[in-house]
């Protein structure tokens, strides 16, 4: 290992050039390069935790590199570090040769290092234009040049291949456009160092096939980009290295093209993955139907669509985001109102007007945004899980304390969630525990149907095959489950039946015998119908 | 606990520089089976701020805040003078004043909760009307009342004690009930730490976030009848003025966040009591009580520096951070009108 | 300050940003229109300008609160700064006889100085706008008190002789010095709000302050100046209330900053920070002052009626701007 340049000098302004090192006939010299980015030995403490731990990471030029991990790896600590939100506790980072410490991140973008994060952070009330530009709007006689601004975004946008109207308003856009703008304005930034931090997990394929072209062409301009997804397809397809990280500490460094995904798998959660293959056994028979949804549909949010839900049954939902399938899950809970059809459980028709009334017939619904519609931050673990319970009784019937602590008790152990202290905030958790802990809030109510909406979502590995084998476990207890996931591997392993949708309508539902595979699946979803 | 802290020991300073000055202040007598002495003062004219703060203190909980309530006691005091005026019964005067306070309470967490009005601006409209309404009441004059029974809300006494204080523990021993024993204040909380996930929790937080406001109006329209009982005459104008402004110190003081979620009823209990008895103490030190203001300004800067963690990393660690983005103020952001 | 945007809208339809102002710019004209056909006298031009030369310190105010808003934040010192100003020229012109070339450039320091003060604490130390610009509130009222309980009447020359120019406009109208430095500031303003990046950061400050600091803008530093440019344009708003009322007095300005927030809720600023016009503001104190101008030509009214209307007047503004971005939303 180098140790840090001489002095802990100035940003440097001027590259000394790793660009021109840069073979672009293709075929580049991996090992020869000088790292335009090189941290070694970094370490983070937050209260109680310690973050990073001597985690090294190289970024060459030209090169797509995947920072890998579970939640709580340090992946977003790394980030943040090297950019400047935190302080570094130990180590150095070296830019382009030089030692350089970011106090913020306007410090790290002036060095040529850019960051798109994982939720868009751009301001939605200004124009597209402006969230591209600013801070560096162009200036005529110290004013403003709004014209020379549309011009430019516009031009910019097109190197993406988007035709936008940047005049206006960026809350116009859906999300997937806003990243887009994000990634134009990182690289507008002259960047030299391009961080994608989790930028694929609100766009759909096309979106995302968009997102590589963009990349490839920047990695021809010389421009590291350090890229972070939790799809494993996505880094096979286009990373050339990785550095994978786990509990804050450095695993190791490879090529993308010498690592198998199991050995990758393995080495984020460090330990192998057996049987995540086959979680339902034998063929079951559903005759007793439990919800029963006719005619269905919500004006602007999903086209009327029936489907029925038995007992015992997990019915999966396989679509592309924003093609219906959350929609379907909050018709079905009363979240959002029906313009028509009608919904009936075990054979009576009922009106689901509110989150409330779906509960009384004992539907639950783990929604995908935890942490918008899911947790209360302030509260505790066990508040957090009594909640809902609390919800059925009223205010005026307060669940006895000796019930709250058995049940909390119980749950905590059953799901393994981490730390087991109930009275813990549950702000303090990992992303795979909080899940977990909305999962006990709706499982203590015991439902009949369970609706889960993308529940090991930004997860861990580990989590997730825990959350996946306990679906399995639930169904084959008699209860209902919705399962919703981006992932059609997941989707196939767990359910019963996969109802398919594509542009806001259920176009297939499809039994998940031998010969339903991935295949089929991806082409129904393309052909939107039946294959 | 802890967070009760740094209040217990503003009051207990405050405490102190009084003896200093009044060696006697600590001593309570009994005077024609009246308790006199000039920490009973401090809990009787504070009595009607701790009120408003409690009811204050719910509504900061569930995310909001409430501007109209010093208006709401110029209203309730209003009322129930012009009724006593024109020989309505006290309890008719003080059932009417009262149910139009929780009227207008309703009112607010209707636009809140309902229509979906920022609570700031939701409640701003009742405070700029409210005055107005208060001196249509009066018709922009004075109303003296005389009359023993009313009297007593706010200026008498019951079982040596005087009547007010009795009044505000009834009060907050309702409001620790409800919130603490029954499951209010942990359905508050939700509502106020995160309004859609509490929906989805099944939560009926409309009737909730309605309640409270109503609960907060009638705390004001209570100590509206105080205010007015104790001087004998409704002033549309000038009851209740600002006391919104001392309430919400008052939460903030006693820790609670104003973004809402985890409120302390005792905190809020001991703000307010700070706030009254540094009036006391601006009287009992000899400063020219013009400069109460003053005085205030510099508490609640201590109190609310003290309490903000960015100054305690400042000052008390003395190394320069740079200024660390908060994930939980972006998702306080709510889009509404 | 917005025909430049305008111009290039090629759409036919109003963008969705500019229909707050429309209405309020509407609701205007029928105010005006109906006193017209209800009050002999009334639809004058020169109404419309003593609405002006009667609220030209309301407009200063409401400028500098403008900014604060659209960041997010909210300054209720406003009101009591405006009285500290009046009382400190009164008294300094009184007293030991400051000569008025030095004792505005004072006020108008000590004005900006206490909004600077506020801002630091409200970015360094993370403590609510709501409560820091409370503390100024009171801060400032005492001092006002401190200084002096009574009225201290001002009778330096120069302010009287400000008080009582009259601007000759053509066709009888006429307007005061004070409409004129009003004009001036909303002039300016309105070139910062939308024609630097010290404005435009403060847009994206109060869409979003998460991001406007990920995208490396100087938030704190916006903080800190509107807060500033607030605290000078309260402190210019007592120079002129001063001009007004000839007198200092602790008493000024009651309320004042709910009179300002109000003018820059009906013209259309969402209180949330991030969207909203400085000319809406300006209409904003026009419909006040029309407000006033109304109850006064219709005489038998009482003065707390101008309470109400106002309060009806934001509910309905405040219905319509929440019924507005519900429609937008789906």
């Amino acid at each position: 290992m180098t140790g840090p340049a001489p002095g802990a000098g100035p940003v440097p302004r001027e590259r000394p050039c790793p660009g021109g090192a840069v073979d672009r006939e293709g075929a580049v010299e991996m090992a020869a390069l000088a790292p335009i980015l090189r941290m070694s030995g970094i370490g983070k403490q937050f209260p109680g935790v310690k973050a990073l731990d001597g985690v090294d990471l190289r970024l060459l030029p030209g090169e797509v590199h995947a920072l890998m991990g579970e939640n709580g790896a340090g992946k977003s600590t790394l980030i943040k570090v090297l950019t400047g939100v935190h302080p570094v506790d130990a180590g150095e980072i070296e830019l382009a040769g030089q030692a350089v410490a970011f106090g913020s991140p306007l410090e790290a973008q002036a060095a040529g290092i850019s960051t798109v994060y994982q939720e868009v952070n751009l301001c939605a009330n200004l124009s597209v234009a402006e969230n591209i530009f600013i801070g560096r709007e162009p200036r005529r006689w110290g004013r403003i040049d709004w014209r020379r601004m549309r011009v430019r975004a516009a031009d910019l946008l097109d190197r993406l291949e988007l035709d936008l109207d940047v005049s206006a308003p960026l809350s116009t856009y859906s999300l997937a456009i806003q990243q887009m703008v994000a990634i134009a304005r990182a690289i507008d930034i002259e960047a030299r160092v391009l961080i994608l931090d989790e930028p694929t997990s609100s766009l759909d394929a096309g979106e995302v096939e968009q997102l590589f072209r963009v990349m490839r062409a920047l990695k021809e301009q010389g421009i590291a980009i350090l890229f972070v997804s939790h799809f494993l397809d996505q880094i096979y397809e286009i990373s050339d290295r990785m550095t994978i990280l786990r509990n804050g500490r450095l695993v190791g460094e490879h090529l993308t093209s010498e690592l198998s995904q199991v050995e990758l798998v393995a080495k984020m959660i460090g330990q192998e993955l057996a049987d995540l293959e086959k979680l339902h056994g034998e063929a079951k028979v559903f005759d007793r139907p439990l919800v029963e949804a006719r005619g269905l549909g919500r004006t602007g949010a999903i086209e009327p669509f029936t489907l029925t839900v038995h007992e015992g049954e997990v019915v999966g939902l396989a679509g592309l985001l924003g093609s219906g399938r959350t929609e379907i899950a909050r018709l079905l809970f009363g979240a959002d109102h029906a313009s028509t059809g009608e919904i009936a459980v075990g054979g009576v028709p009922v009106s689901l007007r509110t989150p409330r009334a779906a509960m009384t017939h004992r539907i639950a619904f783990c929604s995908e945004n935890r942490k918008s519609d899911g947790l209360i931050p302030d509260l505790t673990v066990r508040e957090n899980i009594i909640l809902a319970l609390q919800a059925t009784r009223g205010w005026t019937r307060p669940v006895p304390r000796e019930q709250q602590d058995e049940l909390v008790g119980r749950y905590i152990k059953a799901l393994k969630i981490n730390p087991a202290n109930p009275e813990h905030l549950v702000r303090d958790l990992s992303g795979g525990n909080q899940q977990k802990v909305v999962l006990a809030r709706w499982l203590i109510l015991e439902p009949r149907l369970l609706i889960l909406d993308e529940p090991t979502r930004g997860i861990d590995v580990g989590a997730k095959a825990e959350i996946q084998r306990l679906v399995a476990r639930l169904s084959d207890g008699g209860m209902a489950v919705l399962f919703i996931s981006a992932e059609l591997e997941e989707v196939l392993r767990l359910s019963h039946r996969v109802g398919v949708l594509r542009d806001r309508r259920l176009v297939a539902q499809l039994p998940n015998d031998a010969t339903l595979t991935n295949d089929v699946l991806l082409e129904t979803i393309a052909s939107g119908g039946p294959a | 606990m802890r967070r009760l802290l740094w209040p217990l020991v503003v009051l207990a300073l405050l405490l102190v520089v009084n003896v200093i000055f009044t060696p006697t202040f600590f001593s309570i007598q009994m005077r024609e089976g009246h308790l006199y002495g000039s920490l009973i003062d401090i809990l009787r004219f504070g009595a009607p701020l701790i009120l408003v703060s409690l009811g204050m203190t719910l509504v900061i909980a569930t995310g909001g805040i409430d501007l109209s309530v010093g208006s709401v006691v110029a209203i309730s005091g209003a009322l129930a003078c012009l009724q006593i005026s024109q020989d309505a019964g006290v309890l008719t005067a003080v059932v009417l004043a009262l149910g139009l306070s929780v009227l207008l309470g309703a009112w607010n967490g209707f636009l809140v909760a309902a229509v979906g009005i920022q609570p700031i601006i939701a409640t701003l409209i009742l405070m700029v009307a409210g005055r107005g309404l208060a001196q249509l009441i009066t018709d922009g004059q004075i109303i003296t009342v005389n009359d023993p029974a009313y009297k007593l809300i706010g200026g008498g006494y019951w079982l040596t004690v005087p009547f007010g204080i009795l009044l505000v523990l009834a009060v907050l021993a309702v409001t620790v009930f409800l919130t603490r024993r029954l499951a209010l204040g942990m359905l508050i909380e939700s509502v106020g730490g995160n309004a859609e996930a509490s929906r989805l929790a099944g939560i009926r937080s409309r009737g909730i976030v309605i309640m409270v406001y109503a609960f907060a109006a009638l705390c004001a329209g209570i100590a509206g009848l105080m205010i007015s009982s104790n001087v004998s005459s409704a002033d549309g104008n000038n009851a209740g003025l600002w006391i919104e402004l001392d309430a919400i110190l008052a939460v903030v003081i006693g820790g609670t966040s104003l973004a809402g979620g985890r409120f302390s009823l005792g905190g809020t209990v001991l703000g307010a009591l700070i706030i009254q008895t540094l009036t006391t103490t601006i009287y009992s030190v000899g400063v020219p009580p013009e400069t109460t203001l003053l005085f205030k300004a510099l508490v609640v800067t201590a109190v609310c520096l003290i309490q903000s963690p960015a100054f305690r990393d400042k000052v008390f660690r003395r190394r320069g951070r740079p200024p660390t983005p908060r994930p939980a103020a972006e998702e306080k952001v709510r889009v509404t009108a | 300050m917005t025909t430049e945007t305008l111009t290039h809208g090629r759409r036919l339809a109003v963008p969705a940003k500019y229909v707050p102002i429309l209405v309020t710019a509407c609701l205007f004209a029928a105010m005006f229109v109906a006193g017209g056909v209800r009050y002999e006298g009334f639809a004058s031009g020169q109404v419309i300008l003593n609405v002006f030369i009667d609220n030209a310190f309301l407009l200063v105010v409401a400028v500098g609160m403008t900014f604060v808003i659209l960041t997010g934040g909210i300054d209720l010192s406003v009101g009591s700064v405006v009285a500290l100003s009046t009382m400190i020229s009164a008294s300094l012109m009184a007293g030991p006889g400051w000569p008025p070339y030095l004792v505005i450039p004072l006020v108008l320091l000590i004005g900006s100085g206490l909004g600077l003060v506020m801002g630091y604490i409200v970015h360094a130390f993370d403590i609510q706008p709501f409560i820091v610009t409370l503390a100024g509130m009171f801060l400032a009222r005492g001092l006002c008190y401190t200084i002096g309980t009574d009225s201290i009447p001002i009778e330096d020359p120069t302010f009287t002789a400000f008080a009582q120019t009259r601007i000759d406009l053509f066709a009888d109208l006429w307007i005061s010095p004070s409409v004129l430095i009003a004009a001036v500031v909303v002039l300016g303003a309105a070139y910062v709000l939308h024609y630097t990046r010290l404005g435009r950061g403060v847009y994206a400050t109060g869409g979003s302050e998460q991001s406007a600091l990920l995208m490396g803008l100087p938030v704190g530093r916006t903080k800190i100046t509107v807060y500033t440019i607030s605290g000078f344009c309260s402190a210019l708003g007592g120079v002129l209330l001063s001009f007004y009322m000839l007198s200092g007095y602790g008493l000024h300005a009651v309320g004042m900053e709910l009179d300002a927030i109000a003018a820059v809720v009906i013209g259309g600023t969402l209180l949330t920070g991030g969207s909203g016009f400085l000319f809406g503001t300006v209409l904003g104190v026009l419909v006040l002052g029309l407000i006033q101008t109304i109850i006064s030509f219709e005489g038998t009214l009482s003065s707390w009626w101008t309470k109400i209307f106002i309060g009806l007047l934001l509910f309905v503004f405040i219905l319509l701007q929440r019924l507005f971005s519900a429609r937008r939303r789906n």
